[in-house]
């Protein structure tokens, strides 16, 4: 569903991506993983074309969307959802009208029908009651939930997370993980978690890759990543300072 | 060598930087003069940009009005031509200070806050985030203040050129005695509908300074910094660069109306 094939990015003077290639297939949670700074969130911001790549090419169900005009962007978003890190929700509105944004500025729905898809969204994520309140009046958590909410409310085929549990203490990051599990088998979306905590991560994901100095280094199960014998990937397993990853 | 790098290195960004300020510009007109067009945006930057700058503004009005009418009261009196008191005080402040200085304080005030704000939710992926509904932002976050700059500024002008001119009553009739008729009834002798003209010009073209850099340099705040950092170099950079282009511009254009 997802093809990422030769992808190089430069930022800064700084070669994040250097021949990046990657597929995801239909209904697949794919974990991705790797150090600080090293791409990851580079590279789903490339699936979602917030980047242009300097060479490759982004695939969605076999069409290139770096030629795609705005209209046709416009189209391929509408399949794509991306919770990202902070979960960029609109500090000036309400949770409601957070959720409901979409709906009214994308869709054009009536009322009715945007309050009821709204409060079903909440009530998923959990966040009954907690319609009225702002961004900065509730926790990391919720807020991570209502971003949530934001991204589901549109049904979309796709969902890019990006670190959904950074920051959130082990009971919120699991409730977090456990809710886009269930969410998962109820719509069979396609989706790449980028994360650091790969191994509560890696009990809900068919496949792991790690993003090592710009290229996929390891591909494969959970299983086998955690396995792997490869130096580098074992490094990062483990989290041994010593090694062939220099962190400094 | 290095030397010569650096400055090929400088030039190209700053021919690149300008480039992309031209674009954003037309981006900007094309997306305002397409619709749809965000009323309710529009409005609540109108409030913000206008209507919460007018205290502001009447402030600086009435001082600048008041300082004017002393210091021109006390020239004018060396020449023995105090009647003029109340043209000279019309003049400057319809066709230079009223535009100029109601720029900067807009410039200060909401230009800056605008960068921040834009700037914020740049780092925070919520323009991003507008992206990824498959909507524009541009029609959300810089049409509405585009326009609003440019209905507000005049607005505002209007109001700064008023009170300034009644400061200076205050002075230069209550307090240093000119007469009354006098420093009303002379200000229509010398000023004409194309004095208020080119203030008015000039506060349009001011309103569309104040809102181009200040959007532009929100949108792109990435690019200076990152983080806290960002926004704040995005912030400063905004508020020199409208201030600078304001008293730029505003040469050329009394040059061009003069």
């Amino acid at each position: 569903m997802i093809q990422v094939e030769d992808l190089h990015k430069s930022l800064s003077g700084k070669n994040v991506l250097r021949g990046v290639n990657l597929s995801v297939n239909k209904g697949e949670i794919l974990v991705l993983i790797g150090m600080s700074g090293y791409g990851k969130s580079v590279l789903l911001k490339h699936i979602a074309r917030l980047f242009r790549p300097d060479r490759g090419r982004v695939l969605i169900d076999d069409k290139d969307i770096g030629p795609l005009n705005s209209s046709e962007l416009s189209e391929v978003r509408s399949r794509l959802g991306f919770l990202f890190q902070g979960g960029a929700l609109f500090e000036s509105m309400s949770v409601y009208d957070n959720v409901a944004f979409p709906l009214k500025e994308k869709l054009g729905l009536k009322k009715d029908e945007i309050n009821e898809r709204v409060l079903r969204e909440l009530d998923q994520v959990g966040l009954s009651g907690a319609e009225d309140k702002y961004p900065t009046e509730i926790s990391g958590g919720m807020q991570k939930r209502a971003a949530l909410a934001r991204v589901l409310v549109w049904q979309p085929e796709i969902i890019l997370f990006d670190e959904p549990t950074t920051g959130l203490d082990p009971i919120i990051g699991h409730a977090i993980l456990q809710l886009i599990e269930e969410l998962h088998k109820n719509r069979n979306f396609t989706s790449i978690i980028v994360t650091h905590e790969f191994q509560r991560v890696f009990k809900i994901a068919h496949r792991a890759a790690m993003l090592h100095e710009g290229t996929i280094k390891a591909l494969g199960s959970p299983d086998e990543i955690l396995d792997s014998d490869d130096p580098i990937v074992r490094q990062f397993i483990t989290g041994d300072t010593e090694g062939p990853i220099s962190y400094r | 060598m290095d030397f010569i790098r650096n400055l090929g290195a400088s030039t190209i960004n700053y021919v690149s930087g300008m480039g992309n300020m031209a674009l954003f510009l037309i981006k900007t007109l094309i997306y305002g003069f397409t619709p749809p067009l965000k009323v309710i945006n529009l409005l609540k930057q109108i409030r913000f940009i206008g209507t919460q700058s007018i205290f502001l503004i009447a402030l600086i009005g009435a001082f600048t009005g008041m300082v004017l009418s002393l210091q021109g009261y006390y020239t004018l009196n060396k020449v023995g031509s105090v009647a003029f008191l109340g043209p000279m005080v019309a003049l400057s402040i319809i066709k230079e200070l009223g535009p100029v200085l109601a720029g900067l304080m807009v410039t200060a005030r909401a230009g800056s806050a605008i960068t921040a704000e834009i700037g914020i939710m740049r780092i925070s992926n919520q323009i991003d985030a507008i992206e990824m509904m498959g909507l524009n932002p541009f029609r959300y976050l810089v049409v509405p203040v585009f326009f609003a700059g440019i209905i507000s500024l005049p607005l505002l002008t209007q109001i700064f050129d008023l009170i300034g001119i009644f400061g200076g009553y205050l002075v230069g009739v209550k307090m240093l005695g000119v007469g009354s008729g006098t420093y009303l009834g002379e200000i229509p002798n010398y000023l004409d509908m194309n004095d208020v003209l080119e203030g008015l010009y000039k506060s349009i073209s001011f309103g569309v300074i104040i809102s181009w850099v200040s959007c532009y340099k929100g949108y792109y705040t990435g690019t200076s910094g990152y983080g806290a950092e960002g926004v704040s170099k995005a912030t400063t950079q905004s508020v020199v660069l409208s201030s600078a282009m304001i008293l730029i511009w505003d040469y050329f254009m009394t040059a061009l109306l003069f």
